[in-house]
């Protein structure tokens, strides 16, 4: 006997054959008529249009036929419902059949047709069967009362079926317990606040007893239920996991996961120091590991339950870590469960079998697999310290395979270890770089950047490196933008000379060019904190990150413990909650543990942070918000203005006296460069030219300090007074911004003596006093050699000129420019800040004249590379002249020579520092009317240089 | 519960539907086809949620057996339900085919119809359900009442796997022991991982409701029994005893009796089932030791010498043993000389597989390979894979031993004595691996 050839499909006018075979007085051939119904069903052909004809054969003393005839009815029922009546008497009157098998059959097929009518006649032969002598039939008739409270819930409740099924609870045959069991906890899920599962210690007990005697699948649905009890103290917790605990030795993964979820659950309320919870925790280990050689479907689900088990109790399975070593002919999703619990595993102890292992499957076929592999070494890296080494050089080892998945990986893991252990492995960064050019992946080349970015200055050519990303910028995912405009920032800051337009570029790019809001707010961030605060901007940007937490991807503890209370089930394997991925009412309560009244832990309120689907586990390696999260830290850093003075740091004692006046200081200088930066006036003089670093020679300028500097470039390094050598004084702080007192000035060197005058008027309304006067740090280490001295108030429309003479013995910091001074004064009212600039000749001792002899030797010691060469054009000046005039301002002629009409002018300086500059100077004589004048420059420090040749041309001019 | 339950071909075409639950709609059909069975990479989970709605799905052969929910169900029962629901088919139609499907479509809607209600699996013992849904139609009409009620109360009962009444002319059971036993062992000889596990499957044919009490040489029963004074020498049981790590039984057993005085014991299901699995990871006894010996000559010749020792009682026969020693994969030529059996270079498989029909205890044999490879400038080193073994010995590597089997029958006339009882023992490789 085939059945097969129902499926062989007939072309046209096969329902007009059905028909009338249907209507056959043949019993062979009504059935087979109704078979191919049946088959026709189920490759999805509509046959509804034979349901009175199939209704017809309902009627039947075969029960093969009458199953089919069902079977059909409860397919199309939905669809016919005035001809499903039909069938209702048929129905009524199989269950009173004296067969119980029928009677069962009856009811079962009923509460499955869901139309109105015949659920109305449903109530009576239920309520019969619901008490019927034979248990097959009341099991039967359990389910039926969750199936109509599906399609009707008010009815079952008005007609008591929800008392009669209570009381099945308590029935002689285990199977109807168990069915009864299933049907009220899915009624009870449906009622939240319902007490329909009135589970106390009597019915507890039941459910116990009748666990011992169901079938496998009865005892799911009763340890199901029992996960849903709350014993009332440790010692009813203790006997009813005595008697679950035989469960974890059943053949049925199911039995046993549900076991394991019911003694998790009444674990926590059992005293820690009990002797019985330490055997049960023994007792919980080996059935786990049973369960991994079961099917690879079931081992998936299991894995996927031991991986919230590993989380919750870790002590559970420590020793087992074997087990979950990866198998060659594992399926690929077993494969990644059990890479995942090797990781949480992972420790002191075992640590060199489990990278031995990993580095196994770092070059198995699986892509995914590969990569989860290489990702775990760098989480072992992470997790056991003493590791780490072995993980980098296995690492390393894998960069070499030139696989590409594999490099991009081992990237983005190596990151993560530079965060963990900063400042270890480092050396690693030249063979990362290597392979620049294989990164296609955004996390990769975002972690690429990160590196370069984050140790810009041992990286020599981390310009160029940024530089050949930004072509592209635009076609970066915003996970490598954000990250390239970090990153660059990070090395204006450390490199601030070479990379100037690197870090305009990107920010016109980040906050002009593209329209992510992520992108263009950070962007803005970091240039107003560029052009405010310089300080602080190096402060944010290079704050030092909080190191990485070993424990990675773990679930949020308030899920745990409801998907501890899910255990075996769906939101298990998804872990995530029901209510995630269920629709409706049902399943959406949260469970949650319940701790032991009284013990430490805490027992939280059942919907405390649990609303909705939040699946997202706390990002412990933060990967692309990281850096918006030192952003974020603004705030945090400690404010400029309140740093403590007995901080002693370079950095702190420039802020100590600019305290706030920052802003004002930018709001008048920084018009000079500020509209080449694209637009952005408040950018300012910050990004202005900034020359090479100071080198620790002169005067042991700090180096930290070094940087900080290069940033308070607040007139661009050009337009220095005009003045011969002394320059008229000019306006250095309006009397807008200091609420009234305008003071103009300027400096001389007055018999070595270098002098700051001063002009102050008051402007305001009202008598001023108690002036006083500081300087911050600066290059050459200027301070006020004493008091300011005015004596008298300044009365309103008054003018006072105070001379100031000034010392180089205060502390050092370069500034930039270097002749940049910033000064704060202080009067009755307030204090206000403004900048000035000094001539650099302010600054030439009256003993600079060489040695012949030590010129020559110094001018050959001295490298080119530090020779600077300018012109000065339009000087109607000869070599005597000229040499004169620079010998007023300490610039000392040592030797003349004439060679080929051209005169030759050997000169040198000294600074206040020590610093010696010499200068070859040669003067075109020729034309008198039009002197041309080539100077060349040399200098141990020559980031002076320019400063001098100003020098030159400002004496040599006026 | 489960909602739906599916089966397909392998182009995705049903040959089965049957929907449990209203929320199930028929599209869910065409989802499964379309997101999993059509969709051309590998499967990456058994579990795939399409939509809200989730699906589990087991393969067997080239069919697709699907279950369908939009609940929170249990999801290891609903894969240990499909494994059952393909046993079941098995035990009723032999081999789950396309064939054998469409052949008993009629009979596999009248089995879903029985052992799911309303998604909740039921009774799905094929011995009871052989009891009243045949492949020659039902029984029922037929029957007297004594017989139905018999049936319901087999198929809701405590003993839901046997039904009552069997007869035997000669009552009989096999006992077959069936140990895999899995080693890692380092070059030099060191065990780095060794377990065993086993399965007990019965055949029983035996009459009535026979109560069945199963005993072995377990560690924890034996060392009880040595407290109690009852065995002479607790030197001599303590070494003949094992350690079990964990054990599951099949539900005849009696769990709380297992749990309580560590005795098995059960009614059995007629025919052939598994009684009982377990592990053991203490003691074993390794059938084969593998001695390899690798030499590098230059770079373009490897030289390999296997040595293999079958370590138990020289009365006893080994079968079916073959070693796979893995070469480079630029391999060009090998040369092989083996004392016992026959030795093959395969290049498709990169190894030299080596052959032995049986070798005894105490023995050993040996194996010399001359590997010529092609000079590569693949700077990476060769790896050197495992040598793995494949054999088949007549005793169980984990030491267990069938202590007894004792069967009582009260209702009818046989004892133990007149039951034929069979054991057999046979211990197979899992993946018995050497590092060379």
């Amino acid at each position: 006997m085939t059945d097969s050839k129902y499926f062989t499909t007939t072309k046209k006018g096969e329902i007009f054959e059905l028909k009338a075979e249907l209507n056959s007085d043949k019993k062979e051939k009504k059935k087979e008529a109704v078979k191919k119904v049946i088959a026709s069903m189920t490759v999805g052909k509509d046959v509804s249009a034979l349901f009175p004809d199939v209704v017809n054969c309902m009627q039947t003393d075969n029960l093969e036929l009458k199953k089919l005839v069902y079977l059909y009815l409860m397919n199309y029922a939905k669809s016919q419902p005035d001809m499903a009546i039909m069938a209702v008497n048929t129905f009524v009157k199989d269950c009173e059949d004296p067969n119980p098998l029928i009677r069962a059959l009856a009811v079962r097929t009923m509460g499955c047709i869901r139309v109105d009518k015949i659920t109305e006649y449903l109530c009576e032969p239920l309520r019969k069967c619901l008490k019927d002598e034979d248990p097959y039939v009341r099991k039967t008739a359990a389910v039926c009362v969750a199936k109509l409270h599906d399609i009707n819930a008010q009815l079952v409740e008005d007609q008591g079926f929800l008392d009669t099924l209570k009381d099945l609870i308590s029935d002689s045959n285990p199977m109807v317990v168990a069915n009864a069991v299933a049907a009220l906890s899915e009624i009870a899920e449906s009622h939240p606040n319902s007490n329909l599962l009135d589970l106390n210690p009597q019915t507890i007990n039941k459910l116990l007893t009748a666990l011992n005697e169901c079938t496998e699948w009865g005892q799911i649905f009763i340890l199901d239920c029992l996960a849903n009890y709350m014993p009332r103290d440790d010692r009813e917790s203790q006997s009813i996991c005595e008697r679950v605990t035989p469960r974890l030795s059943h053949a049925n993964s199911a039995v046993v996961l549900s076991a394991v979820k019911v003694l998790m659950k009444f674990m926590e309320m059992l005293p820690k120091d009990l002797d019985y919870y330490g055997t049960l925790l023994k007792k919980l280990a080996p059935p786990l590991v049973t369960l991994l050689s079961a099917e690879p479907e079931l081992q998936y689900v299991a894995l996927r339950n031991i991986n919230l088990i590993v989380q919750k109790r870790p002590e559970i399975l420590k020793h087992e870590m074997k087990v979950f070593f990866v198998k060659y002919n594992d399926p690929i999703y077993v494969k990644l469960e059990k890479l995942d619990i090797m990781i949480r595993l992972a420790s002191q102890a075992n640590i060199a079998q489990v990278l031995a292992e990993l580095k196994e499957y770092a070059t198995e076929v699986d892509v995914d697999f590969v990569r989860k592999a290489v990702r775990a070494i760098g989480r072992c890296a992470i997790k056991v310290e003493q590791s780490a080494e072995r993980c980098v050089s296995t690492l390393l080892d894998l960069i070499q395979t030139k696989v590409n998945y594999v490099v991009q990986e081992a990237i983005v893991v190596i990151k993560d270890i530079f965060r963990k252990y900063p400042n270890k492995y480092e050396s690693v960064i030249a063979t990362l770089c290597e392979n620049l050019d294989s990164l296609d992946e955004p996390e990769a080349r975002a972690a690429m950047i990160w590196i370069v970015g984050e140790y810009a200055e041992r990286i020599d050519n981390a310009d160029e490196l940024l530089e050949s990303f930004l072509e592209g910028f635009h076609d970066e995912s915003t996970q490598v933008q954000l990250q390239l405009l970090t990153a660059i920032v990070k090395l204006f800051l450390k490199k601030p000379t070479e990379t100037q337009e690197l870090v305009q570029q990107v920010l016109s790019l980040a906050t002009q060019d593209s329209d992510n809001p992520d992108l263009r707010d950070r962007g803005y961030i970091y240039w107003r904190l560029l052009s405010t605060d310089p300080v602080a901007a190096k402060e944010v940007v290079l704050a030092e990150k909080p190191l990485i937490s070993e424990e990675t991807d773990l679930i949020e503890p308030t899920l745990l413990e409801e998907l501890i209370c899910h255990i075996g089930t769906l939101a298990s394997v998804y872990h995530k909650p029901p209510s995630a991925f269920v629709e409706g009412s049902r399943g959406v309560q949260h469970k949650k543990l319940t701790a032991r009244a009284g013990s430490g832990e805490s027992a939280e309120s059942p919907d405390v942070g649990l609303s909705g689907p939040s699946e997202a586990p706390p990002a412990v390696i933060p990967s692309q918000g990281d850096l918006l999260g030192d952003l974020l830290n603004l705030d945090l850093a400690p404010p400029t203005a309140t740093v403590p003075s007995v901080q002693p740091s370079m950095q702190m004692g420039a802020m100590d006296l600019l305290g706030g006046g920052l802003d004002s200081l930018m709001g008048d200088e920084s018009d000079t460069l500020g509209g080449d930066i694209g637009g952005s006036p408040s950018m300012g003089g910050g990004l202005g030219v900034a020359p090479a670093a100071m080198p620790a020679a002169l005067g042991g300028a700090p180096a930290v300090g070094g940087g900080l500097g290069d940033l308070f470039d607040l007139s661009g390094g050009v337009g220095m007074p005009t003045g011969s050598y002394v320059a008229p004084k000019t306006v250095w702080l309006p009397a807008m911004k200091a609420k009234g007192l305008e003071i103009s000035g300027t400096f001389a060197r007055r018999g070595g003596i270098i002098q700051m005058d001063l002009s102050l008027t008051n402007k305001a309304m009202s008598v001023m006093t108690d002036f006083a006067i500081q300087f911050n740090r600066n290059s050459f280490g200027l301070a006020p050699a004493g008091p300011l001295q005015v004596l008298t108030p300044l009365s309103p429309n008054q003018t006072i000129d105070v001379s100031l003479p000034l010392s180089t013995s205060g502390p050092v910091m370069k500034m930039e420019p270097l002749n940049n001074l910033q000064v704060a004064v202080k009067n009755n009212i307030d204090v206000f800040y403004f900048s000035c600039q000094y001539p650099i000749s302010m600054i030439f001792v009256e003993d600079g004249k060489m040695e012949r002899q030590v010129f020559l030797a110094t001018w050959k010691d001295i490298p080119n590379d530090n020779e600077a060469l300018f012109q000065i054009k339009d000087i109607h000046l000869n070599s005597d002249a000229a040499s004169n005039k620079l010998q007023g301002s300490n610039i000392f002629t040592i030797a003349k020579r004439t060679v080929e009409g051209q005169d030759m002018l050997y000169l040198s300086v000294k600074l206040t520092n020590g610093i010696w500059v010499l200068a070859e100077m040669r003067i075109q004589t020729g034309n008198p009317n039009y002197t041309e004048m080539e100077l060349s420059i040399k200098c141990r420090a020559p980031e002076v240089s320019p400063f001098v040749f100003q020098c030159y041309e400002l004496v040599l001019k006026n | 519960m489960i909602g739906g339950l599916f089966i397909y071909n392998h182009k995705g075409e049903v040959l089965i539907s049957r929907v449990y639950r209203d929320d199930i709609g028929r599209n869910a059909v065409d989802a499964f086809r379309v997101n999993v069975i059509h969709a051309r990479q590998q499967v990456r989970s058994p579990v795939t949620n399409i939509a809200r709605t989730s699906f589990f799905h087991v393969k067997r052969s080239n069919i697709w057996l699907a279950a369908v929910t939009k609940q929170n169900v249990n999801a290891a029962m609903v894969f240990e339900f499909l494994y059952k629901m393909c046993d079941v088919m098995a035990a009723y139609f032999g081999k789950i085919s396309e064939e054998n499907i469409k052949n008993n479509f009629v009979l596999i809607y009248e089995l879903l119809d029985e052992i799911l209600d309303f998604g909740y699996p039921q009774n799905s013992e094929t011995g009871a359900l052989k009891t009243f849904i045949t492949q020659q139609g039902i029984k029922g009409q037929h029957q007297t009442k004594e017989e139905q009620s018999q049936i319901t109360s087999q198929v809701t009962g405590q003993i839901g796997w046997r039904r009552e009444g069997i007869k035997y002319r000669r009552n009989e059971l096999f006992l077959d022991v069936l140990e895999s036993v899995n080693l890692l062992m380092s070059p030099q000889g060191q065990v780095l991982s060794a377990h065993v596990s086993g399965r007990v499957v019965m055949k029983s044919y035996l009459s009535g409701m026979p109560e069945c009490k199963f005993g072995m040489n377990d560690k924890i029963v034996i060392d009880k029994q040595g407290k109690g004074g009852t065995t002479d020498d607790p030197g001599k049981s303590g070494k003949q005893s094992i350690a079990i790590d964990d054990c599951t039984f099949h539900q005849c057993v009696r769990l709380s009796k297992f749990d309580s005085e560590r005795s098995i014991s059960f009614i059995p299901p007629d025919g052939e089932y598994e009684l009982m699995r377990y592990r053991t990871t203490k003691d074993i006894i390794l059938p084969f030791r593998v001695i390899p010996l690798v030499r590098e000559v230059g770079r373009t010749k490897l030289e390999v010498k296997v040595v293999i020792k079958s370590n138990f009682k020289p009365s006893l026969l080994a079968q079916k043993i073959e070693v796979r020693i893995p070469t480079p994969l630029n391999t060009s030529g090998v040369q092989v000389i083996c004392m016992k059996g026959k030795a093959k270079y395969k290049a498709s498989e990169n190894a030299i597989v080596w052959k032995i029909k049986r070798m005894a205890g105490m023995k050993e044999s040996q194996i010399s390979a001359e590997i010529e490879l092609l000079p590569t400038n693949d700077k990476k080193k060769w790896a050197r894979p495992p040598i793995s073994m494949n054999f088949e010995v007549p005793f169980a590597p984990s030491g267990l031993k069938v202590r007894y089997l004792k069967v009582f029958e009260s209702k009818l006339n046989y004892s133990d004595h007149d039951v034929i009882k069979w054991v057999r023992y046979i211990g197979r490789s899992g993946i018995y691996e050497t590092r060379c």
